[in-house]
């Protein structure tokens, strides 16, 4: 582990028996966990190379008592690290040795289907699927569908404003959000948006998506369903050459095509996936597209010619249309498995999670590869392609010395790659730990200190999720301070009327 | 002594700003000035005119995204769309002549900063969905940049949202990256004619619930739709509801008739193609009937099930108005009447939404907010974010919130 955290606060450890008996004032003794034994089960979440005991894990069922846990944490100066499901890959609900774990699994309720304003309101401790179960008897859906929705909870979704293989249609999380209930780190409960589409004032919906557990405790969400499409279509579209690939998929969005999803694969993935679960996957590829188109079926049709005959233009070598429902799903199948496919050719793997032009697909692709034998790691490339969304998979073995370090490294030169070609340093799965101390090239100083005034306005003293996101805390003292220039006029030319 | 001033580049504003932090000089911040009418009078002792910060910087059609300086014309960045066959999917509103400005003087960064999105707004969002990244120089004379210009992004707080719809009263934009997406091959409108505000909203409803993928929804009461410049329209001599489908030929033909199947339940059906369909949106975005009455203007966002109800009852106040988004958004005209203005801030709450007192004479403004009052905790969370850009609040003073 090479990331620095905030120093524990030593007066919180030694004040430990104290406020474990004051927490159990706010809770059920049941909805405290202080042993050891307990607290191993909370030490990670999907970023397990990063490991922490947390101080205690609390488990609130309700909004009361989330802002009592908070307030007295508040008052006690101990810092608070929410956690959903613990699904999160960039280490956004890794504990702190003098924080407490509030754990929002035991909000699990749907609390609201209004099909006529055709959304749903839940506790953030429903998982992503068990949205779109609640409402598909009625024919709708929501529709960001990351990989791990079976598990993923909806509040965690918010607070990394999670995405999907369905974004550049249907959008990521912020694009579906209504309404949020927060509660802020000194108790007081906010409530955000609603049923309706616009904001009276600051968007604070926004600000809250993607604030990855810093801003405030999500104790209530309502998101937008969508009726489902009529038909669902697929094509598997298999290229000689990733240039070929990275250009189809440009020219389809080119075309005015939108397709519901636009999925690559490289040759090492489409080779482990292949062997992994026989999705039937052409072999002789070196890039292997999965095109989704969704409406009514004669549309279907029609987008999927135009997206073979520009497929075909670009060489393809492989243009395969799912004939049934079936079919479309083992199309999928692959795709789905990947990780765990890399898993099986690799002791360990690590994943990551850039957004890139499209445009600079294969030129970004070929200096990964670069990098990789540079690094002497394997990379494995699943992604996006539609919007972008790069998934690399360092091949790593963690029971070989200083393996994980170079792994680390290999990660951060790929990171600075995405952000070289005008990326980003996350698409999907938050800054956290994981990518913290990279923020520096994606942004300057100024640019964070700016979003860390926002943090002050929210949580002024920096109790809530500390050490994630931001590589250096600033006191919001200091943050308010504004330095000012005397001065005259600094273009005497510039024109005035 | 008033003076305005006017940057030409980013680097030129951020050190306009430095000099108004240390003169603690105020500003009204300005692109083609088309909204001025919008929010509170900004007592500033000079202008920032941003009109000089235009031009399209980068347009890539494959990448979905064009970066332009943020007081481009709209006019001009969708006249560059267009020969791509690319749009603003958001269809900007163009409100300038609700205030007396000429139309298609609208900038970027006005529709931005306003947040501000037409009928699509039920299908594709909001301007706030398709800001992907921009460029502001804030309130405490710094330079800085939030998002990129990739739809797929969580690197740090998302300040783009927040810049959109906070009306320059955080940070003056200067560049902005924006979502474009591919202008639909075929339109139609599926007109029903003489429904209820009620009906209306439940024909709404079961539109956009169905999988014809309904791209706008609206109703007009007798009254206005017999406004319209579209003859279809003004003709029916009933009031009209409009479902809007659009896409490829073959597709829209498809839905268009199953569309027309679902509606047959609710009223006599006409349609409207093409260019007819075109100009009946373009009057449902800009607020077009309400244009040239002058009168006190409203904007409503509520649940959307609710519209027809909340219509209605702003009916029996002689409140006349019209339904957008399914519902969900109420253009309504009154009278200057402060009990007047109070009604209706109340029937937009008790529908779960808020209410924007769009147009109004200075007085009614001030006595009621242009903007929905909030709760305190929320208002106080809002005054700390503008502390944090602007702390001595020289970007348009008191436009949303008096005082501040």
């Amino acid at each position: 582990m090479t990331i620095t955290m905030p120093k524990p606060d030593q007066a919180v450890l030694e004040g430990r028996d104290a406020f474990l008996a004051a927490l159990s004032g706010c809770i059920p003794a049941d909805n405290l966990i202080a042993d050891s034994v307990g607290l191993k089960a909370y030490e990670c979440d999907a970023l397990s190379a990063y490991r922490t005991l947390p101080l205690a894990v609390v488990l609130p069922e309700n909004t009361d008592q989330v802002a009592d846990v908070v307030r007295l944490c508040h008052a006690n100066q101990v810092k608070v690290v929410p956690r959903g499901s613990g699904t999160g890959l960039s280490g956004g609900a890794l504990p702190l040795e003098d924080g407490v774990i509030l754990g929002l699994g035991k909000f699990n309720r749907i609390l609201e289907i209004d099909y006529a304003n055709r959304c749903v309101t839940v506790q953030p401790g429903v998982t992503n699927l068990a949205i779109s179960q609640a409402v598909s008897a009625a024919g709708f859906y929501y529709a960001p569908d990351p990989s791990s929705q079976i598990a993923c909870s909806i509040g965690g979704n918010v607070a990394e404003n999670s995405g999907g293989v369905h974004c550049l249609k249907y959008g990521v999380t912020t694009n579906n959000l209504l309404g949020l209930e927060i509660v802020l780190m000194n108790g007081d409960v906010v409530r955000l948006g609603g049923k309706h589409m616009d904001s009276d004032g600051y968007d604070l919906l926004g600000i809250l998506t993607g604030s990855e557990g810093l801003l405030g405790v999500i104790t209530e969400v309502t998101v937008r369903i969508l009726p489902k499409p009529a038909t669902v279509g697929a094509q598997l579209l298999g290229f000689g050459d990733l240039q070929s690939a990275g250009d189809c998929v440009a020219r389809i969005i080119a075309a005015g095509i939108i397709p519901a999803g636009l999925e690559m694969m490289d040759k090492p993935a489409v080779h482990a996936t292949e062997d992994y679960c026989k999705a039937g996957y052409p072999l002789d590829v070196e890039a292997l597209l999965i095109c989704e188109l969704d409406g009514p079926s004669a549309e279907v049709d029609e987008l999927s010619d135009r997206v073979e005959a520009i497929a075909r233009d670009c060489g393809a070598t492989t243009i395969r249309r799912a004939t049934s429902e079936d079919e479309r799903q083992r199309f999928w199948l692959g795709r789905k498995s990947a990780f765990p496919a890399v898993g099986k050719i690799s002791p360990d793997y690590y994943c990551i999670d850039g957004t890139i032009p499209r445009g600079r697909l294969s030129e970004v692709l070929t200096r990964m590869g670069e990098l990789s034998k540079q690094h002497g790691l394997g990379v494995v490339n699943v992604f996006h392609a539609g919007d972008g969304n790069l998934h690399p998979l360092i091949m790593y073995d963690a029971g070989k010395p200083r393996d994980l370090e170079t792994t680390e490294a290999l990660a951060a030169d790929i990171l600075r790659l995405c952000v070289e070609v005008g990326g980003v340093l996350s698409g999907e799965h938050g800054i956290g730990v994981e990518k913290r101390d990279l923020m520096g090239v994606m942004f300057t100083e100024d640019d964070m200190k700016q979003q860390q005034r926002i943090k002050c306005a929210f949580d002024p003293d920096g109790l809530l999720n500390p050490g994630k996101v931001f590589p250096l805390l600033h006191r919001c003292a200091e943050l308010g301070h504004m330095h000012v220039h005397h001065g005259k006029l600094p273009f005497p030319d510039l024109p005035r009327f | 002594m008033t003076e305005t001033f006017k940057p030409q580049s980013a680097n030129d504003t951020r050190d306009l700003l430095s000099w108004a932090v240390s003169e603690k000089a105020p500003l009204e911040v300005l692109g083609n000035g088309t909204k001025r009418g919008f929010g509170h009078l900004v007592v500033a002792s000079h202008s920032l005119d941003l009109s000089g910060l235009s031009g399209i910087v980068d347009y890539e059609p494959a990448e979905l995204v064009l970066t332009a300086r943020a007081a481009t014309p709209i006019s001009e960045i969708e006249e560059l769309l267009r020969q791509s066959n690319q749009q603003l999917a958001f269809e900007p509103p163009d409100l300038g002549p609700l205030y007396g400005a000429p139309a298609e003087r609208a900038t970027l960064g006005g529709v931005v900063a306003g947040n501000l999105s037409g009928p699509r707004r039920v299908q594709t969002g909001a301007a706030r969905d398709h800001t992907l990244g921009v460029e502001v120089a804030t309130g405490r004379g710094e330079l800085i940049k939030a998002g990129g210009r990739v739809v797929k992004n969580v690197s740090g707080y998302d300040l783009t949202k927040l810049m959109c719809g906070s009306w320059g009263t955080l940070g003056v934009l200067t560049q902005i990256a924006i979502k474009v997406l591919p202008a639909p091959e075929k339109t139609r409108t599926v007109l029903i004619s003489g429904q209820s505000a009620e009906d209306a909203c439940l024909a709404m409803t079961a539109a956009l619930s169905s999988a014809h993928e309904v791209s706008a929804a609206a109703y007009l009461p007798a009254p206005i739709a017999d406004r319209s410049r579209v003859s279809y329209v003004a003709g029916a001599g009933a009031a009209v509801t409009a479902i809007r489908i659009e896409g490829p030929p073959v597709s829209v033909e498809v839905r268009n008739n199953a569309l027309r199947d679902l509606l047959a339940a609710f009223g006599d059906i006409e349609e409207l193609h093409g260019h007819n369909s075109g100009a009946f949106w373009q009057e449902v975005r800009d607020a077009t009937p309400f244009c040239s009455t002058g009168s006190v203007l409203w904007r409503l966002s509520v649940a959307p099930a609710s519209g027809g109800t909340v219509l209605d009852a702003l009916g029996d106040l002689g409140i006349e108005g019209y339904l957008d988004w399914g519902g969900g958004l109420i253009w309504a005209s009154s009278g200057d009447n402060l009990d007047l203005a109070r009604q209706v801030r109340s029937h937009a709450e008790a529908a779960g939404g808020h209410a924007t007192l769009v147009r109004a004479p200075d007085a009614l403004k001030a006595a009621v907010g242009v903007f929905h009052p909030q709760p305190a905790t929320r208002a106080g969370l809002s005054q700390r974010i503008k502390d944090g850009f602007d702390p001595i609040g020289i970007l348009n003073p008191g436009r949303m919130v008096q005082g501040s």
